[in-house]
């Protein structure tokens, strides 16, 4: 079965963030796909490439990455939550005229129509609200 | 068309499990998990409803690893079924679909 997974919670703020990253470990382990993550409002945080958690608690971004590098995963993050929320990537920065980007590798900015798409190919989306 | 709801928030501060109950069909399922596993016990404001609609036929979950981490083990109330990840997501597939109440 091909899953979605929306995160509209913060990292680190609530519980919710650490209940999607082990809901997409359970699903992989069972067999199922996870198609795409697409992040929006407080998500947005979880793809800054400036996170930089304790070594000893966790790191979302780098779990992120690693899951969907290995299992072939979509990381969206919302353009409009992402910009006013100062989380941009090198071409945004560029448009705004800003000193640097900090959207961290492996995630892409994109629209809601990625959510949207997101919903028409899975046979399930599952948010997780902060 | 059967729908799983998950509470994620617990009842004690927020109304979304209220809600959940007001609209929940007799199909439905419903998934208590993070402080929402606060819905699974006896003494929650939402006892009496979450009673009656288990008597309907609901399943109602509570995930386990929230529940012990929050000590509530020997508190929840009988009739809630206790559940971990690989079952939320088979609860997912059970389902048509899964409505995320926060």
């Amino acid at each position: 079965m091909i899953f979605s997974l929306a995160i509209y919670a913060a990292p680190y703020t609530s519980q919710a963030s650490d209940s999607a990253y082990r809901f997409a470990l359970a699903l992989l382990e069972n067999g199922h796909t996870l198609y795409r993550v697409f992040f929006y409002q407080d998500g947005v945080h979880t793809a800054s490439s400036l996170n930089t958690p304790p070594q000893d608690e966790i790191h979302f971004t780098h779990n992120w990455q690693a899951l969907a590098q290995q299992h072939n995963i979509d990381l969206i993050v919302c353009i409009a939550a992402a910009l006013k929320r100062g989380l941009l990537n090198k071409q945004e920065a560029s448009r705004y005229d800003k000193p640097a980007f900090n959207l961290a590798e492996g995630f892409e900015i994109s629209g809601l129509g990625q959510l949207v798409d997101a919903a028409v190919i899975s046979d399930r989306l599952i948010t997780f609200g902060g | 068309m059967s729908t799983l709801h998950t509470i994620n928030k617990s009842p004690f501060s927020h109304s979304t499990l209220a809600s959940c109950l007001q609209v929940c069909g007799k199909q439905d399922g419903i998934l208590l998990l993070e402080d929402g596993v606060f819905g699974a016990l006896a003494s929650s404001p939402c006892a009496e409803e979450l009673a009656t609609i288990i008597e309907t036929g609901v399943r109602v979950y509570a995930l386990k690893g929230d529940v012990n981490a929050r000590g509530l083990q020997e508190k929840i109330r009988a009739g809630i079924l206790l559940t971990d990840y690989n079952g939320f997501v088979q609860l997912s597939i059970e389902h048509k679909c899964v409505q995320s109440w926060y």
